[in-house]
């Protein structure tokens, strides 16, 4: 397959622009022929999941583009890295990963990407327009940008999204293009748990249901609680993209391509229908925990992805009352902490005993002091993956349920 | 050189050349999380072949799996001489092309990837050692 060529592009290709700009349009043909595209479109943005460090080669490709002088073409945002460059004594891991995560992180900025260092870049100033065309890696990113904003990426990751960072380029596929973004399967909510007045818990739920089984179809869901707001959208997304390989969902009467059910099928009929009901629910956010109500907890994680100023907002008025008597961490992006110091809350936060996380994760990295026993999160994809990536067991539960059980230093359902 | 008539044209999507023995995945691999990079073996504890070395053959997949890092895995395997001498794919896989394309363009150590016809898949995968030629836009699959 030949793939048609701009005139731009073959000045890219041809060094016209630089080394590092051919290299890295070198291999975006290469991965284009691969994933079947004709041609290549202007891209807007790109965000980069290209900080964690995962062996020298991550190192290698980076500083090889830095030693060309390359530059990004289009506004770039990075996500999280390996270490807290805020607060670098948090990190307790290796020295390899600390130092090449370290590094990693200043090579990127070198190249023109912005220290954002957040799993949530639509909750910052970059955040993209309706219809933008983007090549945005890290798979929650992904499913908000497409699904809540309605930009379009595709699921970039390793090297590709900085190749379409340092070209302004991206492969003419897949969700780029609009029929492509038509809904396929209908998930229908007939009743939610009438003891459940946070959106939170349904949206983690309905997520992890649709990342099992919708495979590569989109879907489009009906009933989500009224209150549904952006932040549970955003719960909903990544956990749909942990279970499953979900890029787009839309939710009808809340996302933008999902004004009606209608126009979330393009005027097409769903292939399968998925009926859930309130036990449904129930039943997936009980197996989400790895441990029954009253276990003890070592630990409580917030901000998976980073938490939003908004949802410090719901947070602070949970905070009065007795001092929690287990650690409690919350991930979140400079841009929040900014904007917390600005209110005086992260003094408040401090004193009420809480670690904030700058710049990475705390289910991906060495953070956590005490990791001997169970954590306690209000995450669906911290849920999903800490087990696997740093072996505790979980306790999944609402906000409140989190904020409760810190103070009595185990699982308790409110 | 082999005959013509045990040659199998392929499609290219990394180029390089490679001969070696076969191994055939009885199921998809995520590099990431599955591939130690340092030794070459399957880690991954629901794979039937878990604890078999890749090093050095020519690995038979019919698709890729997995997150998007098996790129980096597979790359990090090849620079350290851990990883396959060469990859035969049934299905397009970008994570694949993309970890041994960057190998091949920072280290300059090629691994071959190439996708075989569907109707080729039996012949090949029962050879116990196979040629891969792939160089300027062509490619074939040789029993040697």
């Amino acid at each position: 397959m030949t793939i048609a060529l701009s005139a731009f592009d073959q000045e890219l290709l041809d060094g016209t622009h630089g080394e590092a700009a051919a290299f890295c349009m070198r291999l975006l043909t290469r991965f284009a022929e691969a994933v079947g595209a004709e041609s290549f479109i202007d891209i807007e943005a790109a965000h980069i999941d290209g900080c964690l460090y995962l062996g020298q080669v991550s190192l290698d490709f980076v500083e090889h583009l830095v030693r060309h002088k390359g530059r990004v073409r289009v506004h770039t945002t990075l996500n999280v890295g390996s270490v807290d460059l805020i607060h670098p004594e948090l990190f307790i891991g290796e020295a390899e990963i600390g130092n090449g995560g370290a590094r990693l992180m200043k090579a990127h900025e070198e190249l023109g990407c912005m220290p954002t260092f957040t799993c949530a870049p639509y909750q910052t100033m970059f955040r993209p327009r309706f219809g933008a065309q983007i090549a945005w890696a890290e798979s929650n990113a992904i499913v908000f940008a497409n699904s809540v904003i309605g930009a379009r990426t595709n699921r970039y990751g390793d090297f590709i999204d900085l190749c379409c960072a340092m070209t302004g380029r991206a492969p003419l596929y897949g969700l780029h293009i609009t029929e492509n973004r038509r809904a396929q399967v209908l998930v229908v909510i007939e009743s939610v748990p009438e003891e459940w007045d946070d959106a939170g818990p349904a949206c983690v739920a309905v997520g992890h249901t649709i990342g099992k089984r919708c495979g590569s179809f989109i879907p489009a869901i009906v009933g989500l609680p009224p209150h549904t707001q952006e932040d549970d959208l955003k719960a909903l997304g990544a956990v749909a993209a942990s279970s499953g390989a979900v890029a787009l969902f839309h939710a009808v009467g809340l996302t933008p391509e999902a004004v009606t059910v209608d126009a979330a099928f393009q005027g097409q009929l769903p292939v399968e229908t998925i009926w859930l009901t309130a036990d449904d629910l129930r039943r997936t956010v009980r197996n989400l925990s790895t441990v029954p109500e009253g276990t003890p907890l070592v630990g409580v994680s917030f901000g998976t992805p980073h938490f939003s100023f908004q949802e410090f907002v719901k947070l602070m008025p949970l905070l009065d009352g007795a001092r929690p008597i287990v650690d409690i961490y919350i991930n979140t992006n400079r841009g929040v902490l900014e904007q917390l110091a600005a209110h005086g809350w992260d003094k408040a936060l401090e004193a009420a005993g809480v670690t904030l996380v700058i710049d990475t994760c705390t289910y991906l990295t060495a953070i956590m002091r005490d990791m001997s026993g169970a954590i306690m999160t209000n995450s669906g994809k911290m849920a999903y993956y800490a087990p696997g990536n740093i072996g505790v067991d979980i306790a999944f539960g609402s906000l409140a349920d989190c904020m409760a059980s810190a103070r009595a230093g185990r699982v308790v359902r409110l | 050189m082999s005959g013509p008539e045990r040659q199998f044209p392929a499609t290219l999507l990394a180029p390089g050349a490679a001969e070696a023995p076969v191994f055939l995945l009885a199921e998809p691999l995520s590099f990431w999380g599955g591939l130690d990079s340092s030794t070459g073996r399957i880690i991954d504890r629901w794979h039937p072949q878990k604890d078999e070395i890749i090093t050095g053959k020519i690995l038979m997949m019919k698709a890729g799996r997995g997150s998007s890092s098996g790129s980096s895995v597979l790359a990090e395997a090849i620079r350290l001489g851990k990883g396959p001498a060469g990859i035969v794919l049934l299905s397009r896989d970008a994570i694949v092309t993309v970890g041994a394309m960057v190998a091949a363009e920072l280290y300059g150590i090629a691994c071959p990837v190439v996708m075989a016809r569907v109707e080729d898949w039996a012949a090949i995968s029962s050879a116990s050692r196979l040629m891969l030629q792939a160089t300027g836009d062509a490619a074939f699959i040789a029993l040697p």
